[in-house]
């Protein structure tokens, strides 16, 4: 069952892989926005993650550290955004920006000597019988850990948001950091445990992005993904399962170019540049979608978003 | 503790005080982040501010250099301070440096070998025209969609990239070049190069037209309404919708300039110092440009101290690598350091300072 000598289960099943970054960097950006914080800094700390991961993996001969590693890179940069925003009260916008040229400055620096090695492979997790069905097992049954995994954060990260009295603190003091704060809840305390678990996150995306989806470390490797991560999140409307489709969606894209560049599907070729700068594009053409009209994205958006807490006023 | 008490105005002394005190931080820290990798902290600060100035062997060549690297980053970085000032984020210079590059010069190169006058005026017409569209992106969409204007200008530097690798691989490729990427070299082109003006000053088109940038960005703050609307719409949007500022009109003009300029930086630099349209032709000044702008306290003056002191941490970084084998991702990381201080010292600016334990001690 191919098309143009593109097998759909394939496809599909690359996809998952391709969305799995994404989707978490965005999912911990979501949180970070619902209490309220703009970290644009998510490049930064995914590509913290993914020479952190990287040299842990590399060092350890073992994927499961290297994960952690990165995640410990993405927090432990998050941390700067921390002390700059939160505690030194500077614009968020540009704190962000400057986590972003901090991060791809520092990366390039770590990553120094690791480029063209192999980090240890990432198996795939054994599901038996599942795996032999036909099509849904080569989609659904055929990946590693981290995908099921990054499925299963989306989820606790819904459920919490939505049932927990941790979760309504967390939105409360998005939408209003004075009543939160007059109400007695520590705004600053969980806007930083915010922000950590979104610097976590992204630091994990980052992570996989160089253990698994490239496996190698080259500078610049996520090459924009935390923007795009950026841009799920409007596109979501601050909602997690559609940070899901979301991820799907231009995994898919950036998937299927791919796909495109290695094919003779079609009598005209496109050029390979062409094909590359079309998830950025697709990403662009769906912001202006979500953000206009009757699907206005951003009234959704939390009401204290990226506006500084001081406490003595 | 520290306690931090709201100034009731903003500290003119701190006003000016910080960017100088976040470049001694900067120091600091880049000086311990070069011990960590095994350099002498002393040396390599001293490699980097000192020698590309004074030291005798190397300052002959460095200090032409200085202008070379400041001309685009003011030039890109003034653009920029006006949107910021008025709350407009447009942070994909990047991509608008490259559309002026590949723009003004893909019109140089449709006329090669034709020699006249009027070829470089207008390359420099089409390189402001480049950066000017690709601006507008972002800009209309902002006003007619309510687009964010941060992700979609970003996520156009990809594209832009990606259109400069597909222009050196393809349109704009150098037919007697032997296949390898990369466009004729604009240097060898006389009516299309953009040579030092005077010898060994490094002074070229770029660097005069950053120059007449500051004064034109100067003036435009203190004595235009524009200016007084620019800064109105950022420090109080409620008041400047009251007093008739249209902000669709402001998005338009703030990004419509920036990108314009960027896009002229752009064609100065693939007409004089790069010479030609190669895949990897963009350097990060599209970046480096936001450092210099909030380092200059989005002040024109400020900017242009600013950049010539960013281009002394290139041209300084550059021969550190080659003396004291310091790699060049250090200077990146050092200059997001940078910012990193600024902003954290801007603090002192709208903070007081209070610890109210060592006042009870004192008692």
């Amino acid at each position: 069952m191919d098309f143009y000598g593109i097998n759909p289960a394939v496809l599909i099943a690359s996809l998952m892989v391709a969305s799995v970054p994404i989707m978490l960097a965005a999912i911990g950006e979501l949180v970070v926005e619902k209490a309220g914080v703009l970290n644009l800094g998510v490049e930064g700390m995914m590509i913290m993650g993914a020479i952190c991961g990287f040299i842990t993996a590399v060092h350890s001969g073992s994927p499961l550290l290297g994960f952690l590693g990165g995640a410990a890179g993405g927090a432990v940069l998050s941390l700067v955004f921390i002390l700059l925003t939160q505690v030194f009260l500077a614009n968020q916008v540009a704190t962000g920006l400057a986590l972003t040229l901090f991060g791809l400055g520092l990366s390039s620096l770590l990553g120094q000597g690791y480029n063209g090695i192999k980090p240890p492979p990432t198996g795939v997790l054994p599901l038996g019988p599942l795996a032999d069905i036909p099509f849904f097992g080569r989609v659904l049954f055929t990946h590693d850990w981290m995908v099921y995994g990054s499925i299963a954060v989306v989820a606790a990260v819904w459920a919490v948001l939505k049932y927990t009295r941790a979760g309504l603190i967390l939105r409360a003091v998005g939408e209003s950091h004075d009543a939160a704060h007059a109400l007695g809840y520590k705004v600053v305390r969980i806007r930083v445990l915010a922000i950590l678990f979104g610097g976590a996150m992204a630091g994990l995306g980052g992570a996989y992005v160089s253990l698994v989806r490239v496996p190698q470390w080259t500078d610049g490797i996520t090459a924009g993904a935390g923007w795009i991560a950026l841009a799920i999140v409007v596109f979501a409307s601050w909602r997690p399962w559609r940070v899901l489709v979301g991820a799907y969606l231009f995994g898919g894209i950036s998937v299927l170019q791919l796909n495109l560049q290695a094919s003779n599907a079609f009598p005209i070729r496109i050029p390979v540049e062409y094909l590359a700068m079309s998830p950025y594009l697709i990403t662009i053409i769906v912001l202006v979608i979500m953000s206009s009209g009757r699907g206005r994205a951003s009234l959704n958006a939390p009401a204290a978003l990226g506006q500084n807490f001081h406490a003595s006023r | 503790m520290l306690i931090l008490e709201k100034r009731p105005t903003p500290s003119r002394f701190w006003a000016w005080g910080t960017p100088f005190l976040a470049v001694i931080l900067t120091m600091i820290a880049g000086g311990l982040m070069f011990a960590i990798l095994g350099k002498d902290p002393f040396e390599a600060i001293r490699t980097i501010f000192w020698d590309p100035l004074f030291n005798a062997q190397f300052a002959a060549y460095s200090r032409p250099q200085l202008l070379v690297k400041a001309g685009p980053l003011i030039l890109i970085a003034i653009g920029l301070s006006l949107g910021f000032r008025a709350g407009i984020w447009n942070i994909g210079a990047e991509g608008q440096y490259i559309m002026g590059a590949v723009c003004g010069a893909g019109v140089g190169l449709a006329l090669y070998p034709l020699e006249a006058w009027f070829i470089f005026p207008l390359m420099v017409i089409a390189g402001a025209i480049g950066g000017l569209i690709w601006a507008m992106i972002p800009a209309i969409l902002k006003t007619q969609f309510r687009t964010n204007e941060i992700l979609v200008s970003l996520l156009l530097v990809y594209v832009a990239e990606n259109i400069l690798a597909s222009m050196s691989l393809g349109l704009l490729r150098n037919p007697e070049g032997g296949g390898f990427p990369g466009s004729r070299n604009l240097g060898q082109y006389p009516s299309a190069a953009n040579h030092e003006l005077i010898a060994g000053t490094g002074m070229h088109w770029g660097v005069v037209a950053a120059f007449i940038a500051v004064i034109a960005a100067y003036i435009l703050l203190q004595r235009h309404i524009l200016g007084f609307q620019i800064k109105l719409a950022g420090q109080a949007p409620r008041a400047a919708r009251f007093a008739g500022v249209s902000p669709n009109k402001l998005v338009i003009l703030c990004m419509g300039i920036s990108g314009a300029l960027a896009g002229l930086a752009g064609l100065f630099e693939v007409a004089g110092p790069a010479g030609q349209i190669s895949i990897d032709f963009n350097s990060g000044y599209g970046f480096t440009a936001i450092i210099v702008a909030f380092l200059g306290r989005l002040n024109p003056i400020g900017i242009l101290l600013a950049g010539l002191l960013m281009a002394l941490t290139y041209i300084g970084g550059e021969l550190a690598q080659f003396m004291l084998g310091l790699p060049s991702a250090a200077i990146q990381a050092f200059q997001g350091m940078l910012l990193f201080f600024l902003l954290a010292v801007d603090l002192l600016s709208n903070y007081r300072i209070r610890f109210p334990l060592l006042m009870k001690e004192a008692r």
